[in-house]
């Protein structure tokens, strides 16, 4: 007997890109940094690492099953969120912590929301949030000096981030002195290629810098995201009344691993054009509003997380112009 | 210069066919030809059951403005009148013609006959009478298209060669075998409309075609190769920077798009008072033995054309009428090529993967030719919000599939919208 014929609605054809294959072009681009942050920080950072990618794997498995799903463990993004978790936690904090935030950001704020394309914000910037606002000190002290280089980035001073010193110089030394340090073209080399303390994943801007134009090269994150976020944060950076230069500013800190890889999140930013420029620069405003006036020494994830609550307005409010449609001239709506 | 147009896609070419000169496919021993072949209302039957039919004899009359004439295929004795199945109409009327003997030509067809002194209303007459459609798959009457009311200044004839679609080739083999046939067939048409000028469109993996015509002396734009270059607001926007205002036709801007199968068939009307009875397709896949260009009559079962490239390779697992970005899978090997039919596919392989969640990555968004955002439109058509799938445009969506090619997750993005589009007319039509 023959079978019978399919008939489905066109296209019958498809593009080879599906979502395990961009999940894992984004964990490729980062596999570069991950490495430098192993020989920065030792064989820690890398148990930090496999701990919240396993707890991550680990909570979307167990909760797919609980709530009836479909187990998609192997479509890479659990592991994604595993990782860029990891990678926005200071290398010395305990090893229990990054577990207890990868299963935060799994449970509640990826699963609960409906899973994959349902949350509303990013989920590694939400566990990220939650382990700062439990265990701030961890997430604000257990820093660990790169090898071969100072925490600070520059000489004499140990103990804090070169962000924790701009906010606050005098508490390290001579204001002055530390602020121009901070703006001699040696620790914006240091910054550029890692060689700095920081959140495991975020210290080498240049590694960070390939990875992303990589992706966006092969068409899996959007420039406007990124080119928004940086350009209008380095003009504020320029114009705004701040003791660091805009080198400075860009290579430090976590802006090139929340710019490239969790500010263009697919799920949590806009999808119109218009709206991901808006999304873009509001990020840069914020970060630079928070570096310059918060408390916090540091932005990016916090601004994130606020535009990625805009992004359901954006989207509403930034239409794509309709091919045909004339100014002015709406359709009628009946 | 061409600016272009915005979003689109370029899946693989394999277009295998583009060196196989058009091969004439005898004709069939029987023949299924539906009274609706066309955009518009189906022809009004002129023939019973037992009548006796030569090629060419006029089976249906064209009911209404929008509809068209529709004539016998192949000599013989109708059969039936009754629903067969049918390409996009899944069954129809149709009129089921066996053959007899030889061929025989209804009177007078396919005799020369001088056209130069014809009038642009008689020569009109003749293309409506022979039933000539748009053969690049819409099927939208010729003479419709060609009439446009007076207020509206045509200024442009866009002949559109682009043939966009991957694997289809019939019309790639059409300017390279007739490039003279299908201008004069386009100077014909460009008579009826008083246009000053008359251009091609070619896509630029078509080089050799766009030689050709320019040898032959006419105007031939070359077109980035690029899905769906040959849909007609995108062909003019791409052309001459015009955008068709939304809900509008390419006439509000001063132009008319044929297709160059369409140029061809509207010469052999004119030239020999040849009635639209057979058209070039495409048969290709995997799943044919061998594939090939073929001149076949209006109304020859796909089964039929299949078995004279060869007959299937394996099972056959899909097989799509026009090309694999916008033709329709048939349920049926039974159904018969009709007027719109540019190419038959079959598939003995297929890939079938699940659809998943949206995971909001817009590149369907981004890569929409009519600047559409079909996930939200998907999403609220899965809502049944009809209201709201209109005001984000669901009309405006011309199915070219790029959203669905590119859908990361496999949503069939088109399905939801081609129902949300019919949901939405049928609402407003209450």
């Amino acid at each position: 007997m023959k079978d019978l014929l399919v008939v489905s609605a066109s296209p019958h054809i498809r593009g080879r890109e599906n979502i395990d294959i961009a999940m894992r072009w984004v964990i490729i681009a980062l596999v570069p940094a991950l490495i430098f942050s192993v020989y920065l920080f030792g064989f820690r950072a890398l148990w930090i690492i496999l701990i919240s990618i396993i707890v991550s794997v680990v909570c979307e498995a167990v909760m797919q099953r609980m709530l009836g799903r479909k187990i998609t463990i192997i479509d890479g993004s659990a592991v994604l969120t595993g990782l860029l978790l990891a990678f926005n936690l200071p290398p010395g904090v305990p090893l229990w912590l990054p577990a207890v935030g990868s299963a935060f950001a799994i449970i509640f704020a990826k699963q609960l929301f409906g899973g994959l394309g349902y949350n509303f914000i990013n989920p590694a910037l939400a566990g990220r949030a939650f382990v700062m606002a439990s265990w701030p000190s961890f997430m604000t002290r257990e820093w660990l000096a790169p090898v071969g280089g100072q925490l600070s980035g520059i000489d004499g001073v140990t103990g804090a981030t070169p962000l924790n010193l701009l906010k606050n110089p005098a508490n390290y030394g001579a204001p002055e002195v530390i602020i121009r340090q901070l703006n001699d073209w040696t620790t914006v080399k240091n910054l550029f290629f890692g060689k700095i303390g920081g959140c495991i994943g975020e210290t080498s801007a240049l590694l960070l810098l390939i990875g992303g134009l990589f992706l966006i090269i092969i068409g899996i994150i959007d420039y406007r995201i990124v080119v928004g976020y940086l350009g209008s944060f380095a003009l504020l950076a320029f114009v705004l009344p701040t003791q660091g230069n805009v080198l400075f500013h860009l290579f430090s800190g976590g802006l090139f691993l929340g710019a490239f890889f969790m500010a263009t999140d697919w799920v949590t930013s806009p999808i119109t054009k218009k709206g991901r420029w808006i999304f873009g620069i509001g990020c840069g405003v914020i970060t630079i509003i928070i570096r310059i006036w918060g408390g916090y020494p540091e932005g990016v994830s916090y601004s994130i997380l606020l535009m990625n609550v805009f992004t359901p307005v954006i989207d509403r409010l930034t239409r794509e112009r309709i091919f045909g449609e004339q100014k002015g001239k709406k359709e009628a709506k009946k | 210069m061409s600016t272009g147009f915005a979003g689109g896609v370029h899946p693989p070419e394999n277009k295998h066919t583009e060196g196989d000169a058009i091969k004439v496919m005898p004709p069939p021993k029987r023949v299924y030809i539906h009274f609706s072949q066309h955009t518009g209302k189906p022809a009004r039957p002129l023939v019973q059951k037992d009548d006796v039919v030569k090629v060419g004899t006029k089976i249906g009359e064209s009911d209404g403005f929008i509809s068209a004439t529709i004539h016998a295929s192949i000599s013989g004795k109708v059969v039936a009148i009754e629903s067969c199945p049918h390409p996009v109409l899944s069954s129809s009327p149709c009129c089921v013609i066996e053959s007899s003997n030889g061929e025989e030509w209804e009177h007078g067809v396919s005799e020369d006959y001088d056209y130069e002194s014809l009038s642009k209303e008689k020569l009109l007459e003749l293309i409506r009478e022979a039933g000539i459609v748009g053969l690049g798959g819409a099927a939208f009457p010729t003479h419709v298209k060609l009439s446009p009311p007076p207020e509206k200044q045509i200024d442009t004839l866009i002949i559109n060669g682009c043939e966009c679609e991957p694997m289809l080739t019939a019309d790639h083999r059409l300017m390279l075998e007739y490039p003279v046939d299908i201008i004069e067939g386009a100077k014909i048409f460009q008579k009826i409309l008083g246009a000053q000028s008359l251009i091609f469109g070619v896509e630029d993996n078509k080089k050799n075609a766009q030689e050709i015509l320019k040898k032959a002396g006419v105007d031939v734009k070359l077109l980035k190769t690029k899905y769906p270059q040959g849909a007609e607001k995108q062909l003019i926007k791409a052309l001459f920077n015009r955008e068709v205002p939304r809900g509008g036709l390419p006439m509000d801007v001063g132009c008319v798009v044929q297709n160059v199968g369409t140029c061809y068939a509207g010469y052999q009307a004119v030239k020999f008072r040849k009635p639209l009875i057979d058209r070039i397709v495409t048969v290709t896949g995997n799943g044919v033995k061998e594939p090939l260009n073929l001149l076949v009559r209006i109304g020859t079962p796909a089964l039929d054309v299949i078995n004279f490239c060869g007959g299937y390779v394996g099972q056959p697992k899909k097989i799509i009428f026009g090309g694999p970005m916008m033709g329709i899978a048939q349920y049926s090997e039974s159904v018969p090529i009709i007027k719109g039919t540019s190419g038959i596919i079959v598939w003995n392989k297929i890939a079938m993967e699940e659809e998943g969640p949206c995971v909001r990555c817009a590149k369907c968004v981004d890569t929409c030719p009519m600047g559409l955002m079909p996930t939200d439109i998907c999403k609220f058509v899965n809502n049944k919000n009809f209201e709201k799938a209109k005001e984000y445009g669901v009309l405006d969506c011309i199915e070219c599939g790029c959203c669905a090619y590119n859908c990361p997750s496999r949503i069939p993005l088109v399905h939801y919208l081609k129902y949300g589009k019919s949901e939405v007319w049928r609402l407003s039509k209450k």
